[in-house]
């Protein structure tokens, strides 16, 4: 962190900061100053720079600045195919890729009017659960250790190599995944990575317990946390927070229920709320979250129907490769999807499902081409950080740290 | 009375002097109207009991490139009560690129206007704070306009300036 001048700071940027003089401290230092947070700060997550405005050591406005990831995927969607952009969604959101391929694919078969098999529709289930678990575990992980408890930390990490082995062991790949494909998965789920899910979710529970009870009981811990950075329901909702950052605020607010999508209205699970609304109980809604998900994934385990995982669907879905090197019919269809793209009809449509951190959703408007017209990625880091300047005025420039670990933005989905 | 009706029921009521035009695709309702009722058809959705549309979920644009009104904005509302979304959208002309901004009814609009602001250059007259999003301030163009190719401009960027 470094203090700034008048003339580092940009002008609009200075009005903005300088406007709010709603808090005054009586006994703090005379001089007041702004602090330049980040990008390069280990405690942002990322490349986020805040521009703080302190009285002695309280935050009195802040000014989040965002684009230095902004990679331009929006730009980039417009001018390839729908298939193309799949292995782009996992640097969205890289701490949960497989949510982005499953968010991406549903987006575009809802475009096109076509729907998975059953059997890819629960491995995609299976799939956005692990990827819940996995984020959250780094978001736990990497908020216990912003405030100082570093073993948290390598615990969670360790449960999530687990998952990183999984989908190793499913698609090739441990961390880019790029696994859905429009109209199923790339590939079944074999029988080893099923029977390691299984191994998985059954040592977990034991697991959480050990790291729940290493931060529960910890008094620094529940004591940095507590009653830092709340915000009411209504407040929460109208500066556009979704996630559990939402439903740490009290509101029952998760699209896996309220627009129900996949198979979630088959499976028995419970929304977790906290009506607190401050960092702890944006924590504790992640650490149960966890949980449920595991519940999730051992009603998919359980009831994993039988069948292909890819749709019989020669315009609009990628033929398998070992009939493209076979069959004539099934190589003029590869080739024309690969060069002119899947040709969805000219509409809109608006897709969202519920992300690690929130509503994931895709909004796409086709002129009945093989790329999209337009396409927006509605990233719920992006409208959770919104609420920072809100959450963090009036705390200390230590729980700046505590709170934005707590809302868990990640900066590849803000910045796009 | 189903919700997509009732939507439509309801503005038609209360506004019976506008123009709204609806469509369905894939089960999802859009209301078209004119930008200047943009404001308070917005405050009606928001502030009506039955509709209860609280959540903006997001602000963009759309760049129809050589059409006559070039951009339409796009809003997504949500209703928590009626777990409903509706799509309200505005056409905005290149000559007169600006529409009123909505951050008075929902404060979530603020972030999205502002890179919708960005990415097209639509101005979103008075909005509290309207910087760029992404892109340095001193940036000229807006790089989600079709006019502006994918490669970029070459020098368009300025780099840092040395101490």
């Amino acid at each position: 962190m470094e203090k700034l001048t008048k003339e580092d700071v940009n002008p609009k940027i200075l009005e903005t900061l300088l406007a709010d003089t709603d808090i005054t401290v009586e006994d703090a230092l005379e001089n007041e100053m702004i602090l330049n947070m980040g990008p390069q700060h280990p405690a942002t997550h990322g490349v986020l720079r805040v521009l703080l405005r302190l009285d002695g050591e309280t935050v009195v406005s802040s000014v989040p600045e965002l684009g230095y990831l902004h990679r331009g995927y929006e730009k980039m969607a417009e001018n390839m195919s729908y298939y193309e952009f799949i292995p782009h969604t996992d640097r969205l959101d890289y701490l949960s890729p497989m949510m982005n391929n499953v968010a991406w694919v549903l987006a575009v078969e809802k475009l096109a009017g076509i729907e998975a098999p059953p059997r890819a529709q629960y491995i995609r289930m299976l799939i956005a659960e692990f990827a819940r678990m996995a984020s959250h575990l780094v978001a736990i992980g990497a908020l216990a250790m912003d405030v100082g408890a570093l073993t948290v930390f390598l615990w969670t990490l360790r449960e999530r190599e687990k998952i990183l082995d999984i989908w190793d062991i499913l698609c090739g790949a441990r961390f880019t995944n790029s696994y859905t494909r429009i109209g199923g998965v790339a590939n079944d789920a074999q029988p080893e990575a099923l029977a390691k899910a299984r191994w998985f979710i059954d040592q977990f529970e034991e697991n959480m317990d050990e790291c729940e009870r290493l931060l529960n009981s910890n008094r620094i811990f529940v004591e940095r946390l507590d009653g830092i950075g709340a915000i009411s329901g209504d407040e929460a909702i109208d500066l556009g927070m979704t996630g559990p950052s939402l439903r740490g605020s009290g509101i029952e607010f998760d699209l896996r229920r309220n627009s129900p999508y996949l198979c979630y209205n088959d499976m028995d699970f419970k929304v977790i709320t906290y009506k607190e609304g401050d960092a702890l109980a944006r924590y504790f809604v992640r650490a149960d979250e966890t949980r449920e998900s595991v519940k999730i994934i051992r009603q998919v385990l359980d009831n994993m129907p039988k069948g292909d995982v890819l749709l019989n669907q020669p315009k609009k879905v990628l033929p398998k490769k070992t009939e493209i090197y076979s069959r004539m019919e099934e190589l003029i269809h590869d080739f024309m999807i690969v060069n002119f793209g899947i040709n969805p009809p000219v509409g809109e449509i608006y897709h969202a499902i519920e992300g690690s951190k929130g509503e994931l959703g895709f909004y796409f408007v086709s002129k009945g081409e093989g790329k999209p017209w337009k396409c927006k990625i509605r990233s719920p880091s992006f409208c959770n950080l919104q609420s920072l300047p809100k959450l963090i005025k009036g705390y200390m420039i230590s729980d700046v740290v505590a709170i934005i670990g707590s809302i868990d933005p990640i900066m590849g989905e803000a910045d796009k | 009375m189903d919700i997509k009706d009732l939507v439509v029921v309801k503005l038609k009521e209360k506004f019976p002097k506008y123009n709204f035009e609806t469509s369905e695709f894939r089960n999802e309702l859009t209301v078209k109207l004119d930008k200047k009722n943009i404001v308070k058809v917005c405050k009606f959705l928001k502030e009506n009991e039955e509709l209860d549309f609280r959540l903006c979920e997001d602000v963009t644009a759309i760049d129809w490139a050589k059409r006559t009104d070039r951009f339409t904005v796009v809003y997504h509302i949500f209703s928590l009560k009626n777990n409903f979304r509706l799509r309200l959208k505005a056409d905005v002309d290149e000559s007169d690129c600006s529409i009123e901004t909505v951050t008075s009814v929902w404060k979530s609009a603020n972030w999205a206007e502002r890179e919708a602001y960005d990415m097209y250059g639509i101005k979103f007259k008075g909005h509290p704070d309207l910087r760029r999003m992404y892109m340095p301030e001193e940036f000229e163009y807006h790089p989600l306009r079709k006019d502006f190719p994918l490669m970029g401009i070459p020098g368009s960027l300025p780099l840092p300036k040395k101490n």
